[in-house]
């Protein structure tokens, strides 16, 4: 059996920066293994810029933000095992993982889970009609276009405003496709405001809130779909189809973390951001075990990625080290139209002078102000505008903040004009 | 010169060609398809009934009777997992409570073993998250579940191995009897035959009318269904069914071969034959209808909508005879549901049919009963590391929802006949079946596809001839 101090699942960004991260605290033995045949992990498919601009202060494309992390891990001397499938890990820690050259089987002393995530399908949303090609996610279609230089289209439908959704409609617009709209299935897309510019606008593809796709007809490739305007509830107003003659449609309906292998350990996950409960050092119910990255909750802006992986390698770091943080761990609980908070649990003798809190909200608020309490004292408030589903918050909070509380830490939202 | 043509690769073509292939005997199976098992046998809840349903004394009671009683040998000899996870039906008040115990009789009338009346506190101690509303079931305890598409496709390569010759792309267009044979036409090419098996499902009715004076109607039925991902796999272990009504068995929620929950069908009747779309009003009945029997189950995790077809036949039973005015042309037609349950003792049935017409049946010394298949997953670590050291492409993971390795779809497309399509595929090693729907191993499979068979990336198609997926170079 082989022994490493430090095993990473998952190559891209997340995996990359914990295993750097961990090296750089001076853990000898790191591993990485990625099931591609490159690391990197969905950001060589997303050759669009503005990746890099908080943690490299210049706009990026995805591979290029990919390849510093592979550089740097190269010069770090951490060993990579690619186009090697993990099939499970246990608690203590032992992985078994899969490649040609057979099966392996692996003991670590910290694992940092970093396997990202995956799209809603078709079935997650239940689009009623019929069955034939010309149907695929945001992310498949844009494997096809930017890696394997194929078209899936030449007339396009996009359900679903979320940032992948935006990007391919521009994508499928400069590759010579037609875009017959966005259609986003509420009032608010999830995306980010400036892929609603850059994406949309600029290239004059109409953007439809409120609608969604009641049908898709054809029996072999797509031939037309039913569009729908929809109620607040986002139910169909009836009288309100129309019918779009197309060949393709293309969904952006969400993302969902990869938790299969966490699963199989046992490791316990929240039903709201679908990832690990995590504590301040981004280790999971399991001590010992990390997750960082979009397998904890999906982020919008890689950099951010990138912060919690760094997090979350120092912290595999120090655990192979030894250093232990005792103290009781405290559960962030959110309300008011904040939906979840990472981490999830603080313990404060772990935490570092200042720690950074991801937050998001259900709704949009123009102004609104984040409190957090703590059995009925307020710690602290932070005013905020413009707040929207599709942004993550990041909050830093300083760890004196903390010393005298115990039990729950509460963080709610004051909606409106501050106080 | 074919001794006998069958029209239709679906399950009962299949399992006919495979029975007749025990003979010496020149066989020839058609279909209108570029592959087999994609009409019916594709789209069902692939349950084995255990035959308490049918009437007494019709060909239905006492082919689901047979035919369930072979399905320890057949799964083991064509390697198609098969589980007797046992079914129940479900009564909610004193009348239903009367109707399972009407169903149990005839189910004994009918030679079923096994059948037992379970009381509300026996049925919920055997599934815990049945309604409480319940208030007993019939439990059956030779019922089972297995997958539909694996057994065509096997039926069909065990066919193929033992010499029945087909064709696909093969669509009948006509049948003219020539010196006492049949010439059975496509567009562009025909066979001639001694006898004809008319298996071809919701068309059994037009393949008749082509040789012989209308005898039936085939109405087309359409059940729709929701396919759960894994997670909710263990919600329940039988299959559990509602009382049945006039119009069918109602939606039951049963456990798959595969570790899935599939709830449906919700049936609609549909004027054109292969319209296999979901609308969301029949969706929504299907998972209320689950919902009585599950409370708490919850299609939030769905992987899959689909619809199947059904051939109703105008009569109320299989019609499995000589076309009157047609000597040696068979029809197989109406096969509904228990159909797959019958399929291996239609098979037996019809071959008495043709012995009885005159077909010389002589045992072949080199039958061989056994398809080989074993998947990379389901393997020991032992075996998987010795298939890895012989052929390294079983080391790569593709479909990773599945553990699918790149050796067991190379596999699934060199067998005879091999897939050629991404569904081809998927149906014979599950590749883009699970939860991501082929999101991330679609591309891949259809690499793997174009260099298997040697052609360019954009001719490979989703399943029909027409199903492009990729319309071009990108810039």
């Amino acid at each position: 059996m082989e022994k490493y101090d430090i095993v990473i699942i998952g190559g891209g960004p997340a995996g990359l920066g914990a295993a750097i991260e961990a090296k750089k605290q001076g853990i000898t033995k790191v591993l990485v293994i990625e099931r591609d045949i490159e690391l990197g992990g969905i950001l060589q498919q997303c050759i669009h810029n503005g990746f890099g601009l908080h943690i490299f202060n210049e706009e990026l494309t995805g591979p290029e933000y990919a390849q510093r992390f592979i550089d740097m891990a190269r010069e770090e001397n951490i060993d990579i095992l690619l186009d090697t499938i993990v099939i499970s890990i246990s608690k203590d820690k032992k992985i078994k993982a899969m490649n040609t050259t057979g099966v392996l089987n692996i003991e670590a002393k910290a694992i940092v889970l970093a396997m990202g995530c995956r799209e809603k399908t078709r079935s997650s949303i239940a689009i009623p009609g019929d069955r034939p090609a010309g149907v695929f996610t945001a992310g498949a279609a844009q494997r096809y276009i930017n890696i394997e230089g194929y078209m899936v289209g030449k007339k396009v439908i996009v359900l679903g405003a979320g940032d992948i959704g935006m990007i391919m409609a521009r994508r499928i617009v400069l590759e010579g496709g037609e875009v017959l709209a966005v259609l986003a299935r509420g009032s608010i897309v999830k995306g980010l405001t400036r892929n609603i510019v850059q994406c949309l606008d600029h290239y004059n593809i109409p953007l439809l809130y409120n609608h969604n796709i009641t049908k898709i007809t054809g029996k072999e490739r797509v031939e037309s779909v039913t569009v729908a305007q929809t109620d607040e509830k986002k139910e169909v107003i009836p009288g309100t189809e129309k019918v779009y003659e197309c060949d393709t449609v293309l969904l952006s309906v969400g993302l969902i973390p990869e938790n299969e292998l966490s699963r199989i350990a046992g490791i316990e996950i929240d039903r709201k951001t679908s990832g690990p409960f995590v504590n301040e050092s981004m280790e999971t119910s399991i001590p010992g075990i990390f997750a960082c990255g979009n397998v904890v909750h999906v982020h919008d802006v890689v950099d951010f990625v990138t912060e919690e992986s760094r997090r979350a390698g120092a912290n595999a770091a120090r655990f192979v080290k030894g250093e232990k943080s005792e103290s009781e761990s405290m559960n962030t609980i959110v309300s008011g139209g904040i939906t979840y908070c990472v981490p999830h649990r603080i313990r404060y003798s772990a935490m570092p002078d200042k720690l950074d809190l991801f937050m998001r909200v259900e709704n949009k608020y123009d102004k609104a102000t984040i409190v957090i309490n703590n059995q009925g004292n307020e710690l602290v408030r932070f005013k905020k505008t413009n707040l929207t589903p599709g942004e993550m918050i990041k909050q830093s909070v300083k760890k004196s903040l903390f010393e005298k509380a115990k039990g729950d830490i509460e963080i709610t939202l004051e909606v409106g004009g501050s106080k | 010169m074919y001794d006998v043509a069958i029209i239709g690769a679906g399950v009962i073509g299949t399992a006919i060609a495979r029975e007749l292939s025990r003979y010496n005997l020149k066989i020839v199976i058609l279909d209108k398809e570029n592959d087999v098992s994609v009409g019916t046998s594709k789209a069902n809840s692939g349950i084995i009934h255990a035959g308490f349903d049918p009437e007494e004394n019709t060909l239905m009671a006492k082919l689901n009777e047979e035919g369930n009683k072979m399905f320890d040998t057949i799964s083991e000899e064509l390697s198609v997992p098969f589980k007797r996870n046992g079914s129940l039906v479900v009564a909610f008040d004193d009348e239903q409570l009367e109707h399972i115990n009407k169903l149990k009789q005839r189910g004994i009338n009918n030679g079923i073993p096994g059948l037992k009346i379970l009381s509300k506190e026996e049925l919920l101690k055997k599934e815990k998250s049945i309604s409480q509303e319940a208030k007993g079931a019939l439990f059956a305890e030779t019922a089972g579940i297995i997958d539909p598409m694996l057994l065509t496709i096997s039926f069909m390569e065990n066919a193929v191995m033992n010499g029945a010759e087909y064709f696909l792309n093969f669509e009948v267009k006509s049948i003219k009897k020539e010196d006492g044979n049949y010439r059975v036409a496509s567009q562009n090419n025909s066979v001639i035959a001694k006898y004809v098996i008319n298996a071809a499902g919701v068309f059994a009715d037009k393949i008749h009318d082509m040789v012989a004076e209308p005898a039936f109607k085939i109405n087309t039925r359409r059940g729709q269904y929701f396919l759960l991902d894994k997670e909710e796999g263990k919600v329940i272990s039988s299959t559990l069914f509602p009382c049945p009504s006039k119009i069918g068995k109602g939606i039951l929620v049963a456990p798959t071969i595969h570790g899935n929950v599939i709830l449906g069908p919700a049936s609609d009747d549909i004027p054109e034959r292969e319209d296999v779309g979901t609308t969301e009003e029949i969706l929504n009945k299907a998972r209320t209808g689950a919902r009585l029997l599950i409370p708490k189950i919850t299609t939030r995790n769905n992987i899959r909508n689909f619809s199947g077809m059904r051939a109703e036949p105008s009569t109320d039973d299989f019609i499995i005879k000589e076309a009157a005015g047609a000597p040696n042309f068979i029809d197989v037609a109406g096969i509904k549901s228990p159909g797959l349950t019958a399929a291996p003792a239609i098979s037996l049935y019809v071959v008495s049919i043709l012995k009885e017409k005159g077909l010389a049946l002589n045992k072949k010394e080199s039958f061989n009963p056994i398809v080989k298949r074993k998947f990379f997953i389901e393997m020991t670590e032992e075996e998987q590391s010795v298939l890895i050291k012989k052929n390294s492409l079983y080391g790569r993971i593709i479909c990773r929802c599945e553990n699918i390795t790149e050796g067991d779809i190379v596999d699934a497309i060199s067998r005879k006949p091999g897939a050629t399509t991404m569904d081809g595929v998927k149906r014979r090693c599950r590749a883009g079946m699970g939860r991501c729907q082929g999101g991330f191993c679609g591309p891949k499979v259809q690499q793997i596809i174009a260099r298997e068979l040697n052609k360019p990336l954009e001719e490979i198609v989703l399943e029909k001839k027409l199903s492009y997926i990729l319309t071009g170079k990108s810039k």
